[in-house]
């Protein structure tokens, strides 16, 4: 017998091999029973499954209503932004993850719809939705819609005796060189809204000029809005940036002062109203869900009043829904943008990568 | 005849979990992309694209720059703390496994606190990560070996007048060989494959074939372009293992006990108080970065995000608490199930099948969103419907630490001598105390790194888990992921407070391992 042979022999006759051995057939047994376990379908499906992206998210009272009111049980599975969640979904089209799929945003809502991805259910609630966030597709529903919005550290500015920014134009002026950090259309979900919005402001054949001086003025980009909110811009508390002006929502000013460590009475930030862009998000039922009728109970209860006033304070966007109170934090300190920008899904999906290209030759080359 | 066919009965576990956890799902997504749709590029036309080699040869060169430097910062202090006991030194040990599990978007948050901005967006900031992270896999797999390196060869040296750099060069550095080529090919393939280092501190101007797969694949659902890099990867992957593994091997030399670690005295003690002094002060600072920002509340200090783990919060489903609980026990499971695969496979690949440790190697090289779109397609039907199970989670993290458990063992077992056996038998020792006498002890330590590293790989694992994690089962770099995604104080608070946690854990493990080996070789 050789050496190698004796020791693995003694690492399994050992108590400490033994517990080991043990624990991991246990392991993989566990594995197999848990994946058993998965939902008794004889006596009908006891759970309705919700595959969505990072920044969903929910109160507990309110998930837990939905699960009294329903007799289901709500399971959450989430990874990645709206695109990478969207892509998933292609991927196992028919024979879906989940029942339903939350955060298809209308720069990706076309590629949903062309796939043969979504079930169609036109919800009763649909009636009390604000007219402009309908759209004539049998296959989405709106949930909710947020801004991406330039904001901007007001010390920073107050400190300096400099305006604050208030038209797109003004981040060319040389008063306001270096001052900006933007995500990457190419990887970053408010990257590419900010885009758009130059798109939808200057044009298919004006907005490269627009990045140019941009870029002459010293512009950051950076790959996602983790880096630039929360290592580049200056007015995130607690952060180590250094730039005062960044891409990112309408109702970030509102979350530093819920979030702030020590109560705030004013804002530290504010969203500038010009340049913002609208994100309407949509859900909508899988082909093959397992459990369609569940499907269609939870989508019915993402349009109910309880969720809807449930959705400012958990995921930090705007209801869809019509006379839906916002709690105080967002009308203190929060903007609802009154016009902002928008293109239509079409034009959004023919052009975006050729845009997203050209972006990165003009800013990253 | 027998030897043969005990070796095969011990590949049978670990190739039996590859197959069914990596290879498979890998075959179905390379699959579904390559074979999928007809129309578009053909896998040449990606191949031969100037971007594609703009970034192979990127990846490649990083990767070597990175490996040697890791190896230059590690090795001094490997040396002090394989060779000399000193006080704090466990302490220092279970200090540089820390930066190994911490999540790379809060060392890159570190980092921009710390580095002049110039550096921030170079590629010396990536260098500088990889070399941060990576310190602990060379001092700890070439530190253990070099523990039990017999130090009378140098001193023989000494005595026939070797200086102690030529006695370094001529005599320790080669008996190293072994498991210099296996830290420094762990370290190679962390470095190639780097994602998260690459993107946050890189910028937007560098690319590696593992940033740009997840590009294609999860973002720009290029799947073809994805699938044939994706497989260019595993390619230099499975190359950089045989060539290591045969380095491991023609090196391979057969060591005696080495004796316990002395106190250093006269100008050993200068020396290994600067290198130790030096090392953790470098590798202390991102951490106590850290662990300041967990503790800045507002303009003042307190305890106030540490106290909201407690508290229930929109960025995750459960309390921030819960996710401790989770790492814990998904990472024990993990641990556990890369130790019931990794030690066999550990002696099959001592036994010289390299085929075996190419394929647990793999799982480094490839990359997590194509694994995870594999699960998705491959674990879609009972009896392995894992989609949505939380049992993928510590299976997933083992894929990535099982390589971790095979490096740290195969030097010690292929160094294990023969000869010291055949002695105590002849010296009348029955089988079983040559093995409880001299073969445990000897593996002892190799065998507490290997189970501390994966422990603390699993702990830290974020690109596969995420993928597979389920919302009411985070982890705690998945939660740390979704604070830092949320603006406000207290949402970046209280992710640094689970950083501090992360941190804490591990050190906690590494400190525990130490004790109780400590223990058995006094007891």
């Amino acid at each position: 017998m050789t050496t190698l042979g004796t020791i693995s022999h003694k690492l399994v006759r050992t108590r400490a091999g033994l517990v080991a051995a043990v624990a991991a057939v246990g392991a993989v047994v566990g594995i197999g029973v848990a994946a058993g376990c998965g939902g008794d379908e004889a006596a009908g499906p006891t759970e309705v499954v919700l595959v969505t992206h990072d920044s969903f998210a929910v109160s507990k009272d309110v998930k837990a209503a939905f699960e009294a009111e329903s007799g289901l049980r709500l399971r959450i599975l989430q990874a990645g932004d709206a695109n990478e969640t969207l892509n998933r979904a292609l991927l196992t089209a028919g024979d879906p993850q989940g029942d339903v799929i939350f955060g298809i945003d209308d720069s990706v809502l076309s590629r949903a719809l062309e796939g043969d991805l979504l079930e169609e259910y036109r919800p009763d609630a649909l009636a009390s939705v604000v007219g402009t966030y309908v759209v004539p597709y049998d296959r989405v529903t709106p949930i909710d819609h947020g801004e991406v919005c330039l904001n901007v550290d007001r010390a920073w500015f107050a400190d300096r005796r400099l305006p604050l920014p208030r038209r797109l134009e003004d981040l060319t002026d040389a008063r306001y060189r270096n001052l900006l950090v933007v995500e990457n259309p190419a990887t970053s979900s408010p990257g590419l809204a900010f885009l758009l919005a130059t798109v939808a402001r200057f044009g298919d054949d004006g907005w490269q000029a627009y990045w140019r001086d941009l870029r002459t003025n010293g512009v950051l980009a950076v790959d996602g809005w983790e880096e630039a909110y929360t290592q580049q811009f200056s007015g995130a508390a607690g952060s180590p940036g250094k730039r005062p002006i960044v891409v990112s929502y309408a109702t970030s000013p509102a979350a530093e002062v819920i979030f702030a460590a020590k109560p705030l009475d004013v804002a530290p930030t504010s969203a500038i109203e010009d340049g913002c862009y609208r994100q309407v998000e949509y859900a909508g039922i899988l082909r093959g869900a397992r459990n369609e009728d569940g499907a269609r109970k939870l989508i019915d209860f993402m349009l109910s009043e309880r969720f809807q006033a449930d959705v400012p304070g958990s995921m930090f966007v705007y209801p869809v829904r019509e006379g839906v109170e916002l709690p105080p934090a967002f009308v203190e300190h929060a903007i609802v943008p009154e016009d902002p920008l928008a293109l239509p899904a079409d034009d959004v999906d023919e052009n975006r990568d050729r845009w997203v290209d050209e972006w990165t030759e003009i800013v990253v080359r | 005849m027998t030897r043969r066919r005990r070796t095969v009965a011990l590949a049978a576990v670990p190739v039996a979990f590859l197959l069914v956890f990596f290879a498979w799902p890998l075959a179905a997504i390379l699959e579904r992309s390559l074979l999928g749709e007809a129309d578009g590029e053909g896998a040449l036309d990606v191949l031969t694209r100037e971007s594609t080699l703009e970034i192979a040869w990127f990846t490649l060169w990083q990767a070597t720059v990175s490996t040697a430097l890791t190896l230059l910062a590690a090795l001094p202090l490997a040396w002090a703390l394989a060779r000399f006991r000193f006080r704090g030194r466990s302490l220092v040990e279970a200090l540089v496994l820390v930066p190994f599990v911490l999540p790379t978007v809060v060392v890159a948050t570190a980092f921009v606190a710390l580095l002049p901005e110039r550096v921030e967006r170079s590629v010396w900031a990536i260098f500088l990560a990889h070399v941060f992270f990576n310190v602990a896999v060379v001092v700890r797999v070439v530190g253990s070996f070099w523990a039990g390196l017999d130090p009378k060869l140098g001193d023989a040296a000494a005595t026939l007048g070797a200086r102690p750099a030529q006695r370094h060069l001529r005599v320790t550095l080669p008996l190293l060989g072994p498991a210099l080529a296996s830290a420094a090919s762990i370290v190679f393939l962390f470095c190639f494959t780097s994602f998260g280092v690459i993107v946050v501190l890189g910028g937007l101007r560098f690319a590696t074939l593992e940033s740009e797969i997840y590009n294609q694949a999860a973002r720009l659902f290029d799947l073809r372009t994805a699938a044939v890099l994706a497989l260019v990867q595993l390619c230099a992957v499975a190359l950089t293992v045989l060539v290591s593994s045969a380095l491991e091997r023609r090196l391979g030399v057969r060591v005696r006990r080495g004796r316990t670690a002395m106190p250093p005295v006269g100008r050993d003690r200068v020396l290994v108080t600067v290198v130790v002094g030096l090392s953790t002060a470098l590798l202390v600072l991102p951490p106590l970065a850290l662990v300041l920002r967990s503790l800045r509340v507002g303009d003042g200090h307190g305890f106030a995000h540490f106290r909201s783990l407690a508290a229930e919060t929109p960025a995750l489903l459960v309390e921030p608490w819960h996710a401790i609980l989770n790492s814990l026990v998904f990472a024990s499971a993990a641990a556990v199930i890369a130790l019931a695969v990794g030690i066999p496979a550990a002696v099959v690949v001592a036994r010289g099948r390299s085929g075996v440790d190419a394929l647990v190697m793999l799982p480094l090289g490839a990359s997590a969103a194509m694994l995870g779109f594999g699960f998705l397609l491959a674990f879609d039907e009972r009896p392995l419907d894992l989609r949505s199970s939380p049992a993928i989670v510590p299976v997933a993290q083992a894929l990535v630490a099982i390589p971790f458990v095979v490096r740290a063992l195969v030097p010690a077992l292929r160094a294990a001598d023969v000869r010291l056996r055949e002695a105590a038998a002849v010296l009348g020792a029955s089988p079983g105390r040559v093995r409880r006498e001299l073969e445990l002890p000897l593996l002892a330590r190799p065998l507490a790194v290997a189970a501390g590293l994966a422990f603390a790989v699993a702990l830290g694992e974020f690109g596969a888990t995420v993928f597979v994690s389920r919302a009411d089962w985070p982890t705690v770099p998945v939660a740390i992921f979704r604070f830092l995604g949320r603006p406000g104080e207290s949402n970046v608070g209280t992710a640094m407070a689970l950083c501090v946690v992360l941190m804490g854990l591990v050190a906690a493990v590494a400190l525990l391992s130490e004790r109780s080996l400590a223990r058995r070789a006094t007891g």
